[in-house]
């Protein structure tokens, strides 16, 4: 750790953890509702399981691209950070007001806590992804100010590169399109229309910049290439990001009311989406290839090559099935769009995340990288939790597949919950991996509780005899 | 590391020409060549579909304004040409003037095609209207916002060449520039020919 203030990182990472372990719980609660529909009826019924699954995805993702921010922009900017007691406190109303509203969701029900929220003076609730009630909203705008005035004010004193202006900027993007959130006409034609610019402008467009910078920062600290080549491909990637993601978001206003052209277009540039995906594969190799040395942290390296790659199967290849208009017109609404979601999250952020605090925490503790046994126990939990998550895309991708061939394109289409049961084997896959990942899951947080320090001179003994 | 280096060299063959400019923005541009030849294929598979409607709409397109742009684009690519010769030859302030003369055509086609732009607004045409503008204003705005991007980068190299950043030896970044420049050029030519011209 080069700067003192980077420490505040840490609670942002430990929270960010925590959460994504009760985000995988309610997944689990959820998915087993899908088999048997009253499991912890009327005490946590789907809708409220589902939302807190998707709500905690949101904020511990925001927690860990905060926490990396921290980390971050110090070391790039070489200065400290403009306010760490800033940080820290930003940090505690965030996770407070984070689990108050996870709390209100499990215990009041969702009418009344719209009623005694305010909802009706300033109407915000009700969409998906956006359940959180006006003070919550309200919060998460006071948290990014935060954030953006003390990285800011941190790049303004610093040194300015391209990885910290990318990151700043994008996450100024980030606050800027949750603004939506507090548009919401009756006419809902135009609510889905700026809707879909929230949470999907961000996985689509802003934080894949956010990605970026966060994988060109980790390159090249563990491979000790070149800034400035790095740089140029981070360049690349975030202008084929906007050229293909501002306007392939179209993609979600098919059929919507929204005007006809939008078929076409959002079809053409959403299906030219997985291109970033597939310069951030070659990005990353190509850093691999020209490393100029051999960082300790593997485990770390691992997660940082892993994500490019989950990050095109998931968000370019699940992303380009569905994403053609005729393609969707059938697989609207299926669970072709749970798959991509669960692949596109897992593999993009929730990977990315995973390696900044795989490289970070260790620094933030003190040490280069972990222990080879601290390691080893963060590797099998990385594939574990791959490998589930493959094999939750493709339950999910069976499921979409049977609700498309006996419901969408049949003569004779069977009603929803026929089909349903059809499903119900790949429903039965999905929990399983389900279960499988959460053991992945705990294998990977208990790689932080084993003890040693790595050991220069295990490493030093290795390279010799090889 | 972006430049090709041959470990051949006791061979006699003579050593392959390195791709001009940064290796960097080849890989731009063969990214952006695919998205505007998916754009292309779009347009040809919607054109399949509906070949009376583009040729009659095709007609109402300003084949004028878009001859002139094209010939203004071509000249530009051509000026740029002669920039990074000047700079080959060490002669820094020949090449500063062949790239304003550059951005200046850039800056013409710019007004131009505003003009036709306001033209086709004055007679109600919009995204709407049907497939073929559609895909008109879809392209051309698309290309427009290319020749801005494009505009961009010549003017960074103009500063850095006004301000003696390049010489006869050190030179890669006018390259750089000038075959963004001519990919720009390039994509407008087809454009010009499979939305104004072939029916």
């Amino acid at each position: 750790m080069k700067y003192k203030s980077q420490k505040v990182a840490m609670p942002y990472f430990i929270a960010a953890l925590a959460l994504f372990l009760g985000q995988i719980i309610f997944g689990l609660i959820a998915g087993l509702q899908y088999l048997h529909g009253t499991f912890l009826f009327p005490a946590l019924p789907f809708d409220v399981a589902h939302m807190s699954h998707t709500n905690l995805l949101i904020v511990w993702l925001l927690m860990a691209f905060m926490g990396a921010a921290y980390f971050i922009v110090p070391e790039e900017a070489e200065t400290e950070l403009y306010s760490p007691k800033l940080a820290l406190i930003t940090f505690w109303i965030f996770l407070v007001a984070g689990g108050l509203t996870i709390a209100a969701y499990l215990l009041v029900p969702y009418a009344k806590l719209a009623e005694v929220t305010g909802n009706a003076v300033l109407p915000t609730m009700g969409r998906g992804y956006l359940e959180q009630p006006l003070p919550t909203k309200i919060g998460i705008v006071l948290v990014a100010l935060s954030l953006l005035f003390n990285v800011t004010m941190t790049l303004i004193k610093g040194r300015k590169t391209s990885i910290n202006l990318i990151l700043v900027g994008s996450l100024w993007g980030l606050a800027i399109l949750f603004l939506p959130a507090f548009y919401f006409p009756q006419d809902t034609v135009k609510a889905s229309f700026g809707w879909w610019w929230i949470v999907h402008g961000w996985v689509e467009g802003d934080w894949e910049l956010i990605l970026g910078a966060l994988l060109g920062f980790i390159l090249i600290k563990m491979t000790g290439v070149d800034r400035e080549i790095v740089e140029k491909w981070l360049y690349i990637i975030v202008a084929m990001t906007l050229i293909s993601g501002i306007i392939g978001i179209g993609h979600h206003y098919y059929y919507t009311g929204a005007p006809g052209y939008w078929i076409w277009l959002g079809s053409i540039f959403s299906a030219i989406e997985p291109i970033p995906f597939i310069l951030l594969i070659a990005f990353s190799f190509k850093m691999l290839l020209q490393r100029r040395r051999e960082h300790p942290n593997s485990a770390a390296m691992l997660w940082a090559l892993g994500t490019p790659i989950m990050a095109f199967l998931g968000a370019g290849l699940w992303g380009f099935i569905i994403t053609l208009a005729p393609a969707q017109y059938y697989m609207h609404g299926t669970n072709f769009t749970a798959a991509h979601g669960h692949l596109a999250f897992f593999g993009a952020y929730a990977m990315v995340s995973l390696a900044i605090i795989s490289y970070a925490m260790p620094i933030l503790r003190g040490r280069v990288a972990n222990s080879n046994s601290a390691q080893r126990w963060e590797i099998i939990g990385f594939w574990t939790m791959v490998l589930s998550m493959i094999a939750i895309t493709l339950a999910l991708t069976g499921a979409g597949i049977v609700t498309v061939v006996l419901q969408r394109a049949a003569d004779n289409p069977m009603g929803f919950m026929q089909v349903q049961d059809k499903a119900r084997v790949f429903f039965w896959i999905r929990e399983f991996a389900g279960v499988t990942f959460l053991l992945g899951l705990l294998v990977y947080l208990r790689s932080f509780f084993i003890k040693g320090e790595y050991m220069y001179a295990d490493e030093v003994k290795r390279a010799l005899a090889a | 590391m972006f430049t090709h280096t041959s470990n051949l060299s006791h061979r006699i063959e003579p050593e392959p020409q390195p791709l001009p400019g940064d290796f960097a923005i080849w890989i731009f541009i063969f990214a952006e060549l695919l998205v505007f030849g998916v754009l292309f294929a779009a347009f040809a598979f919607a054109r399949s579909a509906h070949v009376e409607l583009f040729t009659a709409s095709q007609r109402t397109l300003n084949r004028t304004a878009g001859f002139a742009n094209t010939l203004l684009l071509i000249t530009s690519s051509y000026l740029v040409v002669r920039a990074n010769h000047a700079i080959k030859t060490g002669d820094r302030k020949a090449c500063w003037h062949w790239l304003l003369g550059a951005l200046s055509l850039g800056t013409l086609f710019l007004l131009f095609k505003i003009l036709e732009f306001r033209q086709d607004f004055a007679h109600g045409i919009n995204l709407s209207s049907n497939l073929f503008y559609m895909f008109y204003l879809a392209l051309t705005f698309f290309h427009f916002m290319h020749v801005i991007m494009g505009m961009v980068i010549l003017a960074a190299v103009a500063i850095n060449t006004y301000h003696g950043r390049y010489s006869a030896s050190n030179h890669t970044g006018v390259e750089t520039g000038a075959s963004y420049w001519h990919m720009v050029d390039l994509v407008w030519i087809i454009l010009f020919a499979l939305i104004y011209v072939i029916h």
